[in-house]
């Protein structure tokens, strides 16, 4: 068994520095790497290009990091969630390439599966595809779109043992799989990280060998977005 | 004139048994509570859930089980989780049977427009564009009109395009209509609202052919 356990998050972060690129998983702020954004603004590194679905909310997850002006660069999908991102961009301080979330999560994939680019049809005949290449398939057309390149990538599972497999549960999953091995370094931070034989082979969605570091998460604070609910009658 | 309701009841009436359907946020999202229950239907949200349920009861909301809206939401039997480019490869792969989604303007040649302001509001496109460029069956929920009055159903889009072409059905609190050959199609009159009217409101070309029947709800 190769082991991909460190002692938490200081040694799980080591080697970030100002102008990298970070991959973070998560949709809104469900399944977001917590200890890892927490770790990123107590090292103040700066200059950050950050891909991620989403941007948090202004004072947690993504958030944090605008608030401190450490992110130059945001790669999303949807960013509605954030007065202080919309501030930002709008002043011009935050560079943003907004990109169509099925591409962004394949982008990501290609990445992790050695693939340099793909074609897709999302953004045909919108301003996602200026400038990029385009070419008729059976008489639809598709766009080119190369994978990712990051530095590293932060991602959360609910459970994880010491060899870095991972399992993910319910919508937390997200775009955390398709994060993991598509940068240089895959942290991955787990609810319960558990001695190797404790999980099912049959059952893990990530095998270890897409992640080089694991540890344990603290403190999760799981917040809700959107906290809808329906009456008992 | 329908309310918001009132057009989520009418596409309900798209949605066939067996169907997989993708519901976009505000006006579709409703489309579920009015569903028939004596078909079989599984709403797939793109965050990567496939058999989506009712909202939770309060006390049993879970952080990790929400919906493309990021609200928290339950899941029925029969149903699965999966990550986002699983998700994608559904709908880009043309699994999914029916996408319904809202629209800021459409085009008569079936343009349309639904994520950006420029200056005023950038929140960007979410799953809009993947949805639009690859579901074969697209039903647009909208307003016929904007605030002050304008047409939304244009010869041409005027904001920035979320995708070329795609727009087949539109379901409005004015009308039913199709989109083909360069024109919308009149199909069906909402309650109240008489053929001059939708033309009155229609800037794009628009096609009447016949008795325009009312909407039977």
């Amino acid at each position: 068994m190769i082991k991909k356990t460190v002692s938490g998050v200081q040694e799980a972060l080591k080697g970030v520095q100002n102008g990298m690129t970070f991959m973070l998983g998560g949709f809104g702020l469900c399944g977001i790497p917590e200890n890892a954004i927490s770790e990123l603004v107590r090292l103040g590194i700066t200059d950050i290009t950050c891909i991620s679905n989403n941007a948090g909310v202004d004072d947690f997850g993504l958030g944090l990091l605008l608030q401190q002006h450490q992110i130059k660069k945001m790669i999303s999908s949807y960013v509605g969630e954030n007065d202080e991102f919309e501030r930002q961009m709008l002043s011009g301080e935050l560079e943003v390439e907004l990109t169509p979330q099925g591409t962004l999560a394949e982008k990501c994939r290609a990445a992790q599966a050695g693939f340099p680019a793909f074609y897709t049809p999302a953004g045909y005949g919108t301003e996602v595809a200026d400038g990029k290449e385009t070419r008729e398939f059976n008489g639809k057309m598709y766009v080119l779109e190369e994978a990712f390149k990051a530095d590293f990538a932060f991602v959360k599972a609910w459970k994880g043992d010491e060899a870095g497999n991972l399992i993910f549960k319910g919508t937390a999953r997200n775009f955390n799989p398709c994060m993991c091995g598509a940068a240089k370094i895959t942290v991955a931070e787990v609810e319960e990280l558990l001695p190797a034989g404790s999980l099912d082979p049959n059952e893990i969605h990530i095998p270890g060998i897409f992640v080089q570091r694991i540890f344990q998460g603290q403190r999760y604070e799981k917040r809700i977005e959107q906290r809808t609910v329906r009456q008992k009658n | 004139m329908l309310d918001k309701n009132g057009i989520a009841k009418r596409i309900a009436k798209e949605v066939k048994d067996g169907y997989y359907v993708n519901l976009g946020i505000g006006i579709p999202t409703l489309v579920a509570n009015f569903v028939r229950n004596d078909i079989e239907v599984e709403f797939q949200s793109e965050n990567g859930v496939l058999g989506m349920g009712p909202f939770p009861f309060e006390g049993e909301e879970d952080a990790d089980i929400i919906n493309a809206g990021k609200q928290t939401i339950t899941t029925l039997p029969g149903a699965s989780f999966f990550d986002s480019a699983t998700s994608f490869g559904m709908i880009r792969g043309q699994h999914v049977d029916l996408t319904i989604l809202g629209a800021m303007e459409v085009a008569e040649n079936g343009d349309i427009a639904n994520w950006k302001i420029p200056g005023k509001m950038v929140k960007g496109m979410g799953g809009a564009m993947d949805l639009v460029a690859s579901a074969e069956n697209i039903i647009v929920a909208m307003m016929h009109t904007n605030k002050a009055g304008q047409s939304k159903l244009l010869k041409k889009c005027t904001l920035p395009l979320t995708g070329v072409g795609c727009v087949k059905k539109i379901v409005s609190n004015m009308a039913v209509l199709e989109v083909r050959d360069n024109a919308f199609h009149l199909l069906e009159r909402a309650p109240g609202v008489s053929v001059e009217e939708i033309k009155k409101a229609t800037e794009g070309k628009l096609i009447v052919e016949g008795t325009v029947p009312e909407m039977v709800l």
